[in-house]
């Protein structure tokens, strides 16, 4: 089956500030969602997740590799992206960002719809929107401005907005960051239903690996501006290959694990280190002194979910 | 080695973290005496002017917040009372609308003139919701110094973020542009943006090193309390441990008092010595942080713990856990206030008839401990 959302060798590089190199945030990535299925994209601030999703929905223009949506490759003209957002809709991660201070409830929810000519009933589908999106009953929200909510609400309108059109790709990232655990599980529960009635497939970009626990079938572990590790969510968060996965999920609260806090300096998009390009912090590099991590670059891991979990180290396969 | 120097050196793999760095003091419950040795006097380091002994360097008093637009009130406060010593933690729980934010810029006046603020918030003794225009701006960053949540709209994006870090410094010290600016640069470097990006603008920044940029904005002026409204919550596993880990160094070695806001709760129990888990505007229940995620005693408590799902439960495997049902809303908090019940009853799995006519106020629930439900009075709320 085709996948319904894909990048092939995807590389986004930010021009160089001045006096440094080009950003390559994401830098040559593989990845593949399938139709009805949740894959989490998980990894450290400034990996280049936020990169990614953007250019999955094609607000960012890749320098190279490519997109596709439904196995076409996506175009870049404005009546084509405005067909292919129909169907693949970005859920942000700064809800007060995204939100239009002097737009109200209804308006903001409304937008895509309109901008779709998609006027009939418009109400009707709002309404459902918000109600689905945990704003009940919607008449009580329908009238607010942005700063007349807390920031779980707003994020709440954020995601009625991406449902209304009823997208079957939803491209959310960090979508329950800044809400609360019960709001969480809510919203949560919602992806996995209108996964399980419409067939909804979703990337879902988040740091919190319980999220990937509780809703996702894959998960991707990306560093920067790579996929170091992916799998079933079964084989990568209980049985970890990659150093860096191993890390993440040790830092975790309730982790029986040793915690490997890992400091050296913060990775850097502008400065990609040679062969492994974890090598400068990987704890498990330093205790074996194995060159090839500092000298032998990586291959790109595939984008194929098919096969068991991939791990781009070195050392474990 | 101060907080600062400790962060930046390369970290053994085995370093502390987790409940054995929760800071223990006695008498830390509200309402009760308390000793005055905290581990910031001791060490003292805390540069700002001690209060007077036996008085907490922060004491809430039925502080009530109202947002009046027009004909619609919104009381997001609705009556809550706490205090806070130096060098001490507490953490704020509880879902969005619950008035966490409202009730932390209350405290320093921060909050738009719709709102309506009442009762107490003495600071070293004095009521800085009385106190001067003048006054306050001087307490504020030098005294106390609020991270905000969401970071991205309180950085001034046309400005770099060296030049904000340097702003509060020539503001409120008398130091010379060059050392203000070795002090951003010390200051970016501690929180893990490095420091030779302090001429990059706002956007060039991630959403995490954007909230590690405004936590050393906070530091700038070395307070001695620093009020950060969801510090952690859009950072990734990673540098979340490691700011939660930078938090706890200033606590226990410059003696910093921490008002920390999440929703959440294991975030706060490895930080935060003490917990007020908040619901619609009021405390549902406060006390130490460990027996508060341990032994709940308010329904409410326990409902928020269940939420965080543990990797590798098969129960949370495909089923995320919520609350069902809504927060009250604005109008139905208003009839609240007015009349009696618990606000939490049409979501409480334990609801007896009473509920919904008894008065419910915090009651002792154990030592230190408080929890406003009526089955703590019966003695079966656990
Ligand atoms: N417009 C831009 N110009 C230059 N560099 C940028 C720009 N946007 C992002 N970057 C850089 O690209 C890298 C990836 O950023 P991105 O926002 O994709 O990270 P992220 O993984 O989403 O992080 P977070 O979890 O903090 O949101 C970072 O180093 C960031 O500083
Ligand atoms: N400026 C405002 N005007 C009117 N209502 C507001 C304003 N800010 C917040 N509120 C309302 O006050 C309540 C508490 O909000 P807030 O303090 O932001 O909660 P939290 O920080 O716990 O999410 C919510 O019902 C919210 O909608
Ligand atoms: S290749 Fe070497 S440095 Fe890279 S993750 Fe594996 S062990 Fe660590
Ligand atoms: S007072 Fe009643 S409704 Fe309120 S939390 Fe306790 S048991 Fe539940
Ligand atoms: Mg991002
Ligand atoms: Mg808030």
């Amino acid at each position: 089956m085709k996948p319904v959302l894909e990048v092939r060798d995807l590389m986004v590089t930010y021009p160089p500030r001045r006096g440094a190199a080009p950003a390559r945030a994401v830098d040559g990535v593989n990845l593949q969602v399938r139709q009805g299925e949740i894959v989490a994209l998980v990894g450290e601030s400034g990996c280049g997740k936020s990169t990614l999703a953007r250019a999955l929905v094609g607000l960012v223009k890749p320098t190279g590799g490519q997109v596709l949506g439904g196995g076409e490759p996506l175009g870049y003209s404005a009546a084509a992206l405005k067909a292919y957002r129909r169907h693949t809709q970005l859920v942000l991660q700064d809800p007060g960002g995204a939100l239009n201070p002097r737009q109200n409830v209804f308006d903001a929810v409304a937008e895509g719809p309109r901008l779709h000519g998609l006027t009939d009933r418009l109400g009707e589908r709002v309404h459902a929107a918000l109600a689905r999106a945990g704003l009940r009953p919607p008449e009580e929200f329908a009238g607010r401005f942005p700063h007349e909510m807390s920031g779980g609400q707003q994020q709440r309108v954020v995601i009625a907005g991406a449902l209304a059109l009823e997208p079957s790709v939803i491209v959310a990232d960090e979508p329950v960051a800044s809400l609360d655990a019960s709001v969480r599980g809510e919203i949560l529960k919602l992806i996995l239903e209108l996964r399980d009635s419409l067939g909804l497939s979703a990337l879902v970009v988040s740091h919190d690996l319980g999220l990937a626990w509780n809703i996702a079938d894959r998960v991707a572990v990306m560093y920067l501006g790579r996929i170091v590790e992916t799998g079933t969510v079964e084989e990568v968060l209980l049985r970890p290959k990659h150093p860096y996965t191993r890390a993440l999920l040790s830092v975790l609260p309730d982790s029986d694990e040793r915690p490997v806090l890992l400091t050296g300096e913060p990775p850097d998009p502008a400065a990609v280190p040679g062969g492994c390009r974890f090598h400068p912090r990987c704890p498990l590099r330093a205790a074996e002194q194995d060159t090839l991590c500092d000298s032998r670059d990586l291959p790109v891991l595939t984008g194929d979910p098919s096969g068991s979990s991939l791990a781009a180290c070195h050392l474990v396969h | 080695m101060t907080a600062r120097d400790r962060t930046r050196a390369p970290e053994t793999p085995g370093s502390t973290r987790g409940p054995d760095r929760v800071p223990e003091t006695p008498g830390a419950a509200s309402g009760q005496d308390r000793t005055p040795e905290t581990p910031g006097e001791a060490s003292g380091q805390a540069p700002a002017p001690q209060g007077r002994p036996g008085t907490p360097m922060l004491d809430v008093r039925d502080l009530r917040v109202t947002y009046r637009n027009g004909e619609r009130a919104v009381p997001a406060v609705r009556g809550v009372s706490f205090t806070l010593d130096r060098g001490q933690t507490l953490g704020v729980a509880g879902e969005s609308g619950s008035g966490k934010s409202t009730m932390a810029l209350s405290l320093l006046r921060l909050l738009a003139p719709s709102a309506e603020v009442s009762g107490e918030v003495l600071f070293e003794g004095e009521d800085l919701l009385t106190a001067r225009w003048a006054r306050l701006r001087a307490v504020r960053w030098s005294a106390a110094s609020v991270v905000f949540q969401g970071a991205m709209s309180a950085l001034n994006p046309v400005r770099t973020i060296g030049e904000q870090i340097c702003e509060p410094i020539l503001l409120h010290e008398k130091v010379g542009q060059r050392e203000a600016r070795r002090r951003a640069a010390e200051l970016l470097d501690s929180v893990g943006v490095p420091s030779r990006r302090a001429g990059s603008y706002p956007h060039e920044f991630s959403g995490g090193q954007r909230q590690r940029i405004m936590i050393a904005m906070s530091l700038a002026c070395r307070p001695d309390l620093i009020i950060a409204d969801e510090p952690t919550t859009a950072l990734d596993v990673m540098v979340q441990a490691q700011v939660l880990e930078l938090l706890g160094e200033l606590v226990r070695e410059s003696g910093i008092g921490v008002i920390m806001i999440s929703h959440d709760l294991s975030v706060l129990s490895h930080m935060c010595e003490r917990l007020a888990v908040m619901y619609a505007g009021r405390i549902a229940e406060i006390g130490p942080s460990r027996q508060l995620i341990a032994e709940p005693r308010h329904p409410y408590t326990r409902a928020l713990g269940r939420a965080f799902p543990t990797i590798g439960d098969p129960a949370s495997r495909l089923a995320p856990a919520g609350l069902p049902g809504d927060p009250p809303t604005p109008s139905e908090l208003a009839r609240l206030s007015e009349g009696r019940g618990c606000a939490f009853e049409p979501r409480c799995s334990e609801a007896v008839a009473a509920c919904r006519t008894e008065t419910v106020e915090l009651w002792p629930s154990g030592p230190r401990r408080e929890a406003a439900c009526l089955r703590v009075l019966e003695g079966s709320g656990t």
